[in-house]
């Protein structure tokens, strides 16, 4: 269940972004489409609890996180929220293994999924000891589901998941979010300027 | 997996900046350690050697050479002096305890040394293993020595001349060790002890004509001295005359020990005042030489001390530079880890987690390398004994750890603070909405 009403935010005070006020039931997924520059990647952040709204209320599951102190954001963040990143991020150090590791430690009040479980459903179980830049693309955008995945968030956020696959790999990324979002019983929100995915979701949000 | 963890791994990623830091740091700390080591050893060993010699009389030259060569058996002797000098300055009432010395030959590098039973008494050495001298070449072995070339008791060995291996061999005059000394930790563990009559009964032919005429010189002098003291005591005596003669009779009965010498003579004062006007009437009213130990040590020191604050020094600017390198890493490292860091935030990772984890990344170098510097100074103080033990049959031996490095180790570790300092604080306040958006 996520809930936003009245959003407001400002970056220097001056230029203000409204934003529609967002209604989704548990179980159902979203995708918010709209231009560069027209602030999904700040609607993303106050949905992640990233960045803190000027003014209105985000709720998910049911709790306010809007008023929200840093470290209160953090953890609520590290809990209950998956993010899938236009270009996959890792800690380059750490072996895909560790990195879900040091996932699951930074949220350690969360039961977590079984590491190597999320791999094997995602197709990359034999990178599980290698570094990420070991990867090649398309291994390190699953890999970076998994890793959006391991704490079990109900809500994943993913942004421009797309944007630079062709048709058929977009249809295939977009499908993988779904099923993987489905199976850990997670709302999806999907961000995006690519129309492509419209036919994949019920409800669409144009900002 | 934890944030220590990831520091470690962090480390391990960039591993050749991390391997500078390192290295700089633990340099720096060992050329630190070793001088702070070398110098507690030496005045260690220096002081423990010097109890109970409150003076050193010898012939003229370099105090330093004196004291150098009969307190620590290093340097060469200055040269011999008569025993019959030596004695007069026994009988002074300001001299409460000495102990004669007569170098002359060596064994294997060691030096043998004739002396009495009050060489033992002030070095508190005791038998291990037989007894002490009793007859001509007799000798008692240092513990160090009789380990090192495997000596027992009832061994025997010949000399060679003077204090360097490669002098003349003395074949005709074995000595036999009866005893071996417990090791004392002092310079007696590595001399050869025997009595002095060893020590002349084995030059007698080659010192007689050499140094004669020096003798009789001193000779001169003194019975001048004797003269005029006489002459003022006992002024008004008749019999004046008749006890010069008698004197003279006397001294020609016992020639034959008035030729012996000795290299020099350790004194103990009993009141510790005497220190101050003693040394200076020898000096003045003799053809002796006196040296005053802790004087002489102190002076060498003083001249050592300026090497050793430019090193000590230098070292403590490769520490700073070291810091320099671990905050130029840190700090380089924060531009290509940006979305690492950006990253552990959006999985629940807080401001002070991020933090932290660049905090370990400099402690850890910072210890390892305080650890590995330590490592580095006991090795080198091995060389360095080793060294000293292959030319002055010197050794140093203590590896704990001293006050001076715990200092040491805060001194590291407040360098790793300083460096990570302003990488965390700039981790800290990362905005990571606007580091994200900018990929």
């Amino acid at each position: 269940m996520i809930k936003t009403k009245s959003l407001k935010f400002s970056y220097d005070g001056k230029k203000y972004f409204d934003f529609p006020d967002i209604n989704l039931d548990s179980g159902e997924n979203l995708l918010i489409i709209g231009n560069s520059g027209i602030g999904k990647t700040t609607l993303l952040h106050l949905l992640a609890g990233i960045l803190k709204p000027e003014s209105g209320s985000i709720g998910i599951s049911g709790t306010d996180i809007s008023k929200f102190s840093d470290t209160e954001l953090d953890k609520f963040r590290g809990d209950n929220i998956g993010i899938v990143f236009q270009k996959p991020h890792f800690i380059s150090s750490l072996t895909i293994n560790e990195n879900l590791k040091l996932a699951q430690y930074l949220s350690p009040s969360k039961t977590s999924g079984d590491a190597k479980k999320i791999l094997e459903s995602l197709n990359i179980k034999d990178k599980y000891r290698q570094k990420p830049n070991q990867l090649s693309e398309g291994e390190k955008q699953r890999a970076s589901i998994a890793l959006a995945l391991i704490n079990s968030p109900g809500l994943i956020l993913a942004d421009e998941p797309t944007s630079s696959l062709d048709d058929f790999n977009c249809d295939n990324v977009i499908k993988l979010l779904k099923k993987q979002a489905k199976d850990h019983r997670a709302q999806l929100i999907v961000i995006t300027h690519d129309a492509r995915l419209k036919k994949h979701f019920k409800k669409n949000l144009n900002l | 997996m934890n944030i220590f963890k990831l520091s470690i791994k962090n480390l391990f990623y960039r591993p050749l900046s991390s391997l500078l830091s390192l290295l700089l740091l633990a340099l720096g700390v060992s050329m630190i350690s070793l001088l702070v080591l070398i110098n507690s050893v030496v005045r260690d060993q220096m002081n423990n050697n010097l109890k109970g010699i409150d003076m050193v009389v010898g012939a003229k030259g370099s105090p330093l050479q004196l004291i150098l060569s009969s307190v620590y058996h290093i340097d060469s002797p200055t040269g011999n002096i008569s025993l019959k000098e030596a004695r007069s300055i026994e009988k002074n009432p300001m001299v409460g305890n000495s102990v004669p010395l007569l170098y002359g030959d060596n064994y294997e590098g060691f030096r043998i040394v004739g002396t009495n039973e009050k060489f033992i008494e002030l070095y508190n050495l005791s038998i291990e293993n037989g007894s002490f001298w009793d007859n001509e070449f007799d000798v008692v072995v240092g513990k160090k020595i009789a380990t090192k070339l495997n000596l027992k008791v009832g061994d025997t060995f010949v000399s060679s001349h003077g204090l360097n291996q490669t002098g003349e061999v003395h074949a005709d005059s074995p000595f036999t060790i009866v005893g071996i000394a417990n090791f004392s930790n002092s310079v007696a563990d590595q001399l050869i002890l025997t009595s002095a009559e060893s020590v002349w009964g084995i030059h007698e032919e080659h010192d007689h004509d050499e140094e004669h005429d020096h003798d009789e010189e001193h000779d001169h002098d003194e019975e001048h001295d004797h003269d005029e003291e006489h002459d003022h005591d006992e002024e008004h005596d008749h019999d004046e005359e008749h006890d010069h003669d008698e004197e003279h009779d006397h001294e020609e009965e016992h020639e034959h020990d008035d030729d012996k010498e000795i290299t020099a003579m350790l004194i103990k004062f009993d009141s510790p005042m005497n220190v101050i006007q003693f040394p200076r009437y020898i000096n003045e009213n003799t053809n002796l030489q006196s040296a005053v130990p802790s004087y002489e040590i102190s002076r060498l020191f003083k001249l050592f001390g300026f090497g050793i604050e430019t090193i000590n020094l230098l070292a403590y600017l490769i520490i700073v530079v070291s810091g320099i390198s671990i905050f130029i890493t840190l700090f380089n490292s924060m531009k290509e880890r940006k979305y690492d860091m950006a990253l552990i935030r959006t999985l629940g990772g807080s401001r002070l987690q991020l933090s932290s984890m660049l905090v370990y990344e400099a402690l850890t170098l910072t210890i390892s390398g305080f650890i590995i510097g330590i490592i580095l100074s006991r090795l080198g103080l091995v060389f360095i004994s080793n060294l000293m033990e292959s030319s002055f049959n010197y050794s140093l031996n203590s590896y704990g750890i001293l006050n001076d490095e715990f200092w040491l180790l805060a001194i590291s570790i407040l360098i790793g603070l300083i460096a990570c300092l302003i990488p965390s604080i700039q981790v800290y306040k990362m905005d990571i909405s606007k580091t994200l958006s900018n990929e």
